[in-house]
């Protein structure tokens, strides 16, 4: 798509992970140390023209424990760009109330292996269009693999799933977003794995979110314009301004890119 | 500013959403189904989202299917809220306020263009109209919605996802928008500080 033609714009999506209501950065999955305050980091993405935010309750799911809301109320109050909340959803109560408290999407990853009508359920209970389906996924004997609890590596498994299967099935189910995280790209910064992601845009016909493996400007335009994905999510280079969104954003523009400038 | 707000409560999840963008214009915005306060309103704000039929049948329990298409202040429907400003929804072939002539259809998916239709888009203006001023050049809003509504002689504004279909409508004191200004960073606010400002 032309940045010329009236259209929807490609999505650029810090992710931000959450720990006891503070933005934490992990340091190989064991040790996080607190970055700041969640709404002030969240303003600041804002302000810097980030088209969606994702918070992650990175300790939820391997521990069983749910979301603590209070400061999604918070952000919703303070944010005027959509945000989605993934991590510890694994009921359509919770799922209520971290909507009620002014999330615009919720992301299951675990629950939804663990349950996979838990979808059907969310779907119909909410739409299709706030039900978002995280996988991470890895390449694994000549095929692409779904890893289940990444969140805690004493609990990470493999979830006895084929990729792209899994994510045939989870629109069958309603999932109305899927977020393809491929683990082998991850942190390494080498770029996302167009390979895999242009599987997955081959089968998927919901909104493709690519995940994984940002480490400079170029990588984005390369999954845009190879992998026809809708947007592009990062943490690392976003939150030690290595990229800066504006920066980033200008440059996509100038490469014909649809991008949303202020 | 001295205006009441009223928000009508249709049950969508975005309700808080909206209440919180009001507050950041400094309005109280005042969550209610009760027909003397929204008559007595100097604005009403019809928000949305999910699904057509719940949110008519909620309407309906309430008379408000009656009420809302009466209401001579400033009325603002939002995403859901402005489907349902239309005679019709073909999701669960649902009846609705009539305010606006057409049916609501489903967008169509097609090569490149997603269903749902999720992320920023830009208006195209159909009409002439004191908004362009109020709204940045070429102001982007976000969508998300699988249904819409077609071009019509209300149609202010239209968006393209594969096909156009309306992004803001307007008839008389009756305005609407597919799109979420709450959500929809400066050029969400221009709306609803413009839409404020109406008398």
């Amino acid at each position: 798509m032309s940045a010329n033609a009236p259209g929807l714009a490609r999505r650029i999506i810090p992710c931000l992970d959450v720990r006891d209501g503070q933005v934490v950065k992990g340091v190989r999955f064991r040790y996080h140390r607190v970055v700041g305050d969640i709404e002030a980091l969240a303003m600041r993405y804002r302000d810097q023209g980030a088209d969606e935010l994702v918070f992650y309750d990175i300790t939820a799911s391997p521990e069983q424990r749910s979301v603590d809301i209070s400061w999604i109320e918070r952000v919703s109050r303070v944010i005027d760009i959509p945000f989605c909340v993934a991590g510890g959803i694994r009921s359509i109560a919770t799922a209520d109330a971290v909507l009620n408290a002014g999330a615009d999407k919720i992301s299951l990853n675990s629950p939804a292996l663990e349950n996979p009508d838990l979808i059907n359920r969310m779907a119909d209970r909410f739409g299709s269009q706030c039900i978002v389906i995280g996988i991470d996924s890895i390449a694994e004997n000549d095929s692409y693999q779904v890893r289940q609890y990444t969140g805690d590596p004493d609990k990470m498994r493999t979830a006895r799933r084929q990729t792209m299967d899994w994510i045939k099935e989870v629109q069958q189910r309603g999932a109305g977003e899927i977020v393809l995280n491929c683990m082998d790209a991850d942190g390494v910064r080498h770029g996302y794995d167009v390979t895999q992601l242009q599987l997955a845009r081959s089968i998927c016909q919901v909104p493709l979110i690519a995940s994984g493996g940002a480490g400079q400007q170029d990588h984005f335009a390369d999954v845009f314009l190879q992998a026809d994905v809708d947007g592009a999510l990062a943490a690392s280079v976003f939150h030690s301004g290595e990229i800066a969104i504006p920066d980033l954003k200008h440059w996509l523009h100038s490469r014909q890119i649809a991008i949303r400038l202020p | 500013m001295t205006s009441h707000v009223v928000l009508i409560d249709s049950g969508g999840y975005n309700i808080g959403s909206v209440k919180a963008a009001l507050q950041r214009l400094d309005v109280d915005a005042e969550l209610t189904v009760e027909h003397d306060r929204i008559l007595s309103a100097s604005h009403v704000i019809l928000p949305g989202v999910g699904a057509a039929g719940p949110a008519m049948d909620k309407l309906r329990a309430h008379g408000l299917d009656r009420l809302i298409p009466a209401l001579q202040q400033p009325v603002l429907g939002i995403c859901l809220g402005m489907q349902l400003m239309y005679s019709h929804s073909a999701e669960g072939n649902t009846r609705c306020l009539g305010i606006f002539d057409g049916d609501i259809q489903p967008l169509k998916p097609s090569e490149g263009n997603r269903i749902p239709h999720m992320g920023w888009n830009q208006l195209q203006w159909q009409q002439q109209h004191p908004l362009q001023q109020a709204l940045p050049a070429s102001a982007w809003m976000y969508f998300v919605h699988s249904f819409a509504a077609p071009v019509t002689e209300d149609t202010l504004a239209y968006s393209t996802h594969g096909d156009t279909f309306a992004a803001m409508a307007q008839r008389g004191n009756f305005l609407a928008a597919q799109f979420h200004p709450e959500r929809s960073a400066q050029a969400g606010q221009a709306l609803l500080k413009h839409f404020l400002t109406t008398r």
